[in-house]
């Protein structure tokens, strides 16, 4: 043990021992990172109106509570159907403008790549307000459809680029050798291409969905009356008094996303495994 | 002659044609964003430029000039960002700087602190700061018992949470870039500035800082462009006491449904967002040709 304080760490021969202030701040600047978000789950768990931590008595009122409701359940179906539309909209849209963009050598192809990313650089409470005015205009205020295409709008800069980038580490000419054996190019694309993109398709589409789900500001302007979502009760909720019943609503929505990072996982394993076959 | 001048002609029309129609492939993509979000704006751009009478006038401006408030907005808004982009360097640079240095598996394992509340929702960990920050909460509870404050300290609905929050959202945005830069990096280059007598210290600052500088920068200006636009974190953690252009937009629209100030301070921020952006990306490119990079 006090050998590895004297042993060198870097390639300029610091040793761990002359390191270990690093290591430190290192391991805290982790610690907090994780546990404020984690330590939502065991809090939700208490008896006590004031989240207590540890809960003194452990129960599930505040997930009754949550479930019981009507109104969190309206809301929690709205977000879902919500993300799950805008999932379904974005990544095919996003997906063939990024194929657009890459295959088509058009002069003002880099203006349109700028305006696929603008959704990205523009403060969102311009694009709430903005969305809001036209929304009243269009008579799709607090509609799911208007929530779908303005999640759609935020989501589409994130599968330009996932998909984008998957197609310039990808050998175009093998579509072009599927097109000369007499493929059309829509049929080139699907059987050859997509399957060989699928990785980026898929975490497009998980990122898609998680956009949509875990945006507020767009939501607390466009979405209410039939179709508020979770986020914009939850945040409601907390200009108010803090509510035990959100930490329920945190666990679960915590659950939602490791679900998800999970399955960008397993998908990305399969990926490595399907590339160390070839 | 005349046969393979037309035939030529033809081939470059078919290609213009195809090239047109791989282009129409984004036309969906590009629709929406026209109608929801570039029209929109434009229209708040005119809005902004007209007075409660309804016809042309500066008035949304002069205010934004005239009135102190204002002033004081623009200044909170500039200084969380600068004290959150300065502080996610501190703190996120010496993190990225020993994740990099850990053998593989170990370091995939430290990535998922980072990436862990990166895709957590911003609401469920803005929450989460509420919670443990509050007067009851844990924080103060545990810090009275371990003695090192005596009385409940008021760390939440001020700038010092707001702070808090704001760092631990941002700092992912900070380590991922700085963290891909010091992948990049030759570390033989470090072995060669002691081998040439560098000190530790000395080839850190002249060989390896420097490598890393276009990650930090990209990094830094991320963190900086998104704390300008931010509305959920301070509304939540600031109680009122700290307020971002933003939330005066939404307050303006919400409570006062006055759309011509909202518009003059939303164009006046997207403006700044431009700016910065677009200095920066002269910045960035000068970075690249002088080899900043690699």
């Amino acid at each position: 043990m006090l050998r590895w304080f004297r042993n060198p760490a870097t390639e300029t021969q610091i040793t761990h021992g002359q390191r270990l202030w690093l290591y430190l701040i290192a391991v805290i600047t982790m610690i907090l990172l994780v546990t404020p978000t984690l330590i939502v789950v065991p809090m939700s768990f208490s008896d006590s109106q004031y989240l207590e931590f540890p809960p003194q008595n452990w129960s599930t009122r505040w997930y009754k509570h949550y479930f019981g409701s009507s109104e969190w359940m309206l809301a929690t179906r709205t977000s879902f159907k919500v993300a799950f539309l805008t999932m379904l909209v974005a990544t095919p849209v996003g997906v063939l403008a990024a194929y657009g963009l890459h295959c088509s050598r058009i002069r003002f192809i880099r203006a349109a790549f700028v305006l696929m990313i603008t959704p990205m650089m523009v403060p969102v409470v311009l694009v709430a307000i903005g969305a809001f005015y036209a929304y009243v205009q269009l008579q799709i205020l607090y509609t799911v459809t208007g929530l779908v295409l303005a999640h759609t709008v935020l989501a589409l800069p994130l599968v330009v680029i996932v998909t984008g980038s998957a197609l310039k580490s990808y050998d175009m000419s093998q579509e072009d050798a599927a097109r000369s054996l007499g493929a059309p190019r829509w049929k080139a694309f699907l059987t050859v291409t997509l399957p060989q993109i699928r990785f980026a398709v898929v975490t497009s589409a998980l990122l898609s969905f998680l956009t949509s789900f875990d945006e507020v500001v767009v939501a607390m302007f466009v979405s209410g009356g039939d179709n508020p979502t979770l986020t914009r009760n939850m945040f409601n909720a907390l200009r108010d008094q803090i509510d035990p019943t959100i930490a329920s609503i945190s666990t679960i929505m915590i659950l939602v996303t490791t679900g998800m990072m999970v399955l960008a996982q397993i998908f990305g394993q399969k990926k490595e495994a399907a590339r160390q076959n070839d | 002659m005349e046969a393979t001048r037309t035939n030529e002609l033809g081939l470059r029309r078919d290609e213009w044609l195809e090239r047109m129609k791989l282009f129409g492939l984004g036309s969906p993509a590009i629709l929406l964003i026209l109608v929801i979000l570039v029209i929109p704006v434009g229209w708040l751009f005119y809005v902004s430029f007209i007075g409660a009478d309804g016809t042309f006038s500066l008035e949304n401006y002069e205010r934004m000039l005239e009135r102190k408030s204002y002033a004081r907005i623009f200044q909170t808004t500039f200084e969380v960002s600068f004290l959150t982009t300065g502080l996610c360097i501190l703190i996120g640079y010496p993190l990225a700087y020993f994740i990099a240095g850990l053998p593989n598996r170990i370091a995939n394992l430290c990535l998922i602190t980072v990436l862990l509340p990166f895709w957590t929702s911003l609401l469920v960990r803005t929450y989460a700061w509420l919670v443990l920050l509050q007067k009851r909460g844990l924080v103060n509870e545990w810090a009275i018992s371990l003695g090192l404050w005596d009385e409940p300290i008021k760390m939440v609905h001020n700038m010092t949470g707001t702070l808090i929050g704001m760092v631990h959202i941002m700092l992912p945005f900070l380590i991922l870039p700085v963290y891909g830069a010091m992948k990049a990096i030759d570390r033989d280059l470090m072995k060669a500035a002691s081998n040439l007598g560098a000190s530790p210290r000395r080839a850190f600052w002249t060989v390896y800082f420097p490598l890393t500088l276009p990650g930090l920068f990209a990094g830094a200006l991320m963190v900086f462009i998104l704390c300008l636009g931010f509305f959920v974190t301070p509304a939540v953690l600031g109680g009122g006491k700290v307020i971002m252009v933003s939330m005066k937009i939404v307050s303006n629209i919400e409570l006062f449904v006055n759309w011509g100030a909202a518009s003059a301070l939303g164009v006046v921020l997207l403006m700044a967002t431009m700016v910065i952006l677009w200095v920066a990306s002269r910045f960035l490119n000068l970075e690249k040709m002088t080899g900043g990079g690699h």
